[in-house]
């Protein structure tokens, strides 16, 4: 079932096109990375998601049903441009948000302070917002997020302001999240988290949605064909035994072995590469080269 | 809805928690109730006792009061000058024969700077006594003189349908003003708090999350609304505690017997002076003056209309000017951008307390008195001025009316920029620029 299901959304701010006609569909249960390079419409998108704004055109479903202001406490949002009431203690700022997400003065402070253990900030309850370093404070805005237990929870780049303890500390929160049943948006440019967490991506450039699928699914669709080999032996009777059936795509020596790239041509297989290759050279190694989405994004966006 | 409350509950209290906000509560009254007891206060540090040596070459006898004394000596003035820096005298006085017909030759001889009350009570004292000797030297009766003296006073009545009533155009002047004034105050005061309030959300980038639970609507009410309760606060409890803090002074001040004394000889001086047959006016004003000091000060003024018209036109003068606040605090990004959008604001405020002072002060039932207090942009101010000198109730019904469609226009105009304009980053924004806003789809 998807949670989130988006049709033909288009949204325009004057004379400029945020979003043309853009439809995704977001399983229930999965890690959502929505990309796509600054100012591509990402995050109109996830405004609409939390009815910030409405589409011109086009609608959205939340489990199947239109979505409508009673889906508000069911959504947990974190924008990318985040802060907090600065003269505010943090307590009382982490409850104010919690009921205004709906829940009750007396549920909100039993849930904080079991959080505020969890991160061992029990300390901070009464400092004011402005006391804590940024990345103090990145920690209390991600509690405040998560609160009120949302089915879905959408992170516009969750990460930045954390250093790597915290980032792993948040990642494992947002995966045993996940792992209660609850769908994660992710919309990041860090394409390392994208590859470690996300199960399915969605890619916007320049309005318009250009790929979406499973993490999988797409980077098996962007394979090249590409081998790389690390072998012992002859480099001439090496590319020789290569023949017609494969190219050699680069080659590079070490004091004792090569390392070279071979791309499959016409319908053969690794099988029929070894086949070609073990009486000429000492084969140490074999991998598929799989392209990263790191290189999916810039071929997709430049392409 | 539940909501909306949450709302204007965080905003009022992290403002009513503030310390500007309990240091403004405490001075204000103070300040307030300093403009009442000061004269009092005065009065009484003047009450020093003072003696003052005279050398008298004429022969007449000042009067004396409880805290000037005078000491007579038969010394020349260059002895009593030589002496005076070992002695305790105020000053010395000097009246030489030569005053008589040239009256600068008086000389008051001090250490310091002479108060200048003793100095024109010197003044008058002598005149009033060489007066007297020159009318007796003519051969004039002093109590023929009172007599052919009428002292005229006009009593003003108000023909109202309850009857006569006492006009009390001093008392409307400066409880109109003073409301007026307060209005005027209050609403750059808090209106500028609802900007700043929305301005720091903004660059705090608390917005968007809040605005994710709540729709921004919501979240602009909520806070031009928290914010007219801590100006409603602010204001009763400036107004209960300038009457506390009076009431207090006041009794004490009427407490000591000095004062109460002298009030009362006052009384009795007047009641003689003005005879039989103004008896009836004596009476009443004698009446007025035993009362307690704040019924004197209201007088026939009707005490709840202009409270509840005050509460009415400040919430409603707030309301319509607050909601433009909001949309200014929502447009820009930092105060120092703030500037360009104030003069439509400032001027209707300005105008209508220039107007409020000089044409309703004047003629207060007048075309322009009219207008401006029927427009709802300038209405809250003039009309409060108005009031306490008796306005017509169609008047005052299409003033009220006028005023609350004029805060809900305010209020949807500002509404519509504000949902923009909040989500509005780093960008310059015109007035064509707003404009446009006007005309988005949610």
């Amino acid at each position: 079932m998807n949670i989130i299901e988006i049709q033909g959304v288009t949204k325009r701010y004057a004379s400029q096109l945020a979003l043309d006609n853009v439809s995704i569909s977001i399983p229930e249960g999965s890690i959502f990375g929505l990309l796509g390079p600054n100012g591509a419409g990402k995050t109109s998108l996830i405004r609409i998601i939390n009815q910030i704004t409405a589409p011109d055109e086009g609608k959205v479903l939340f489990c199947g049903e239109k979505l409508s202001p009673s889906h508000v406490s069911m959504i947990g949002y974190l924008p990318e441009e985040r802060g907090l009431y600065k003269k505010m203690e943090v307590g009382e700022q982490a409850i104010y948000l919690a009921q205004l997400k709906g829940l009750t003065r007396k549920d909100a402070i039993a849930k904080l302070k079991s959080w505020f253990e969890k991160f061992e900030m029990q300390s901070w309850w009464k400092k004011k917002i402005e006391e804590l370093s940024k990345g103090m404070q990145q920690k209390v805005q991600f509690i405040v997020t998560m609160i009120h237990e949302p089915r879905l929870l959408i992170l516009d780049e969750p990460f930045t302001g954390f250093d790597p303890i915290n980032t792993r500390l948040i990642t494992e929160e947002l995966l045993s999240f996940r792992s209660k049943g609850a769908t994660i948006i992710l919309s990041t440019h860090r394409m390392e988290s994208v590859e470690e967490l996300c199960s399915h991506i969605a890619l916007i450039n320049k309005s318009k949605k250009i790929l979406d699928g499973t993490v999988k699914e797409i980077r098996a669709a962007h394979k090249t064909n590409i081998y790389e080999l690390e072998y012992s032996g002859n480099v001439i009777g090496f590319s020789n035994a290569l023949g017609s059936g494969f190219e050699l795509v680069s080659s590079s020596q070490d004091f004792t072995t090569t390392r070279a790239r071979v791309k499959m041509l016409g319908d053969n297989t690794v099988n029929n590469l070894l086949h070609a290759l073990i009486p000429h050279v000492q084969i140490h190694g074999l991998r598929e080269i799989v392209p990263g989405m790191n290189e999916i994004f810039i071929n997709k966006v430049n392409g | 809805m539940n909501k909306i409350l949450l709302i204007i509950k965080r905003e009022y209290l992290t403002r009513v928690k503030k310390k500007s906000f309990i240091i403004m509560t405490i001075l204000g009254p103070i300040l307030m109730a300093s403009i009442f007891i000061a004269p009092f206060l005065i009065n009484k540090i003047s009450e020093e006792k003072i003696v003052i040596e005279v050398i008298d070459e004429i022969g007449i006898k000042l009067p004396e009061t409880e805290n000037i004394t005078f000491d007579y000596k038969n010394i020349s003035f260059e002895d009593a000058k030589a002496n005076f820096r070992r002695q305790h005298y105020y000053a010395i006085l000097y009246m030489p024969m030569i005053m008589l017909n040239y009256p600068g030759g008086t000389i008051l001889y001090s250490k310091k700077d002479v108060n200048l009350s003793i100095k024109e009570y010197i003044s008058n004292a002598i005149g009033q006594e060489l007066y007297e000797a020159k009318l007796a030297s003519h051969g004039i009766d002093k109590e023929l003189l009172r007599t052919l003296k009428t002292d005229i006073q006009i009593r003003t009545i108000k023909a109202t349908e309850k009857g006569e009533e006492k006009s009390e155009s001093e008392k409307a002047t400066m409880i109109g003003l003073i409301s007026g004034a307060l209005i005027y105050f209050f609403i750059f005061l808090y209106g500028a708090q609802v900007m700043r309030g929305i301005i720091e959300e903004k660059t705090n980038r608390i917005v968007e999350i809040i605005i994710s639970s709540v729709k921004p609507f919501q979240l602009m009410m909520g806070k031009i609304l928290g914010v007219a309760m801590v100006g409603l606060t602010q204001f009763l409890l400036w107004v209960i505690l300038t009457a506390g803090i009076t009431t207090f002074f006041m009794n004490y001040a009427f407490q000591n017997p000095g004062s109460r004394k002298k009030i009362e000889k006052m009384m009795v001086q007047r009641n003689q002076q003005m005879g039989d047959s103004q008896s009836i006016a004596a009476k009443e004003i004698a009446k007025e003056a035993q009362s307690s000091p704040v019924k004197e000060l209201l007088g026939n003024i009707n005490f709840p209309l202009i409270v509840g018209s005050f509460i009415f036109f400040f919430l409603g003068g707030y309301l319509l000017y607050g909601a433009l606040f909001a949309a200014i605090g929502a447009a820009v990004d930092s105060e120092t951008d703030v500037q360009q959008f104030m003069l439509p604001i400032t001027i209707p405020l300005i105008l209508s307390f220039i107007v409020a002072q000089s044409v309703v002060m004047t003629n207060p039932d007048g075309a322009l008195a009219f207008w401006f207090s029927i427009i709802p942009f300038t209405s809250p101010i003039v009309m409060m001025v108005r009031i306490p000198f008796g306005v017509p109730v169609p008047h005052f019904i299409l003033s009220v009316t006028l005023l609350i469609a004029g805060f809900i226009f305010t209020t949807w105009l500002a509404a519509k920029i504000y949902r923009t304009g909040i989500l509005m980053y780093g960008k310059k924004i015109t007035y064509k620029e707003l404009a446009k806003w006007l005309f988005y789809k949610e």
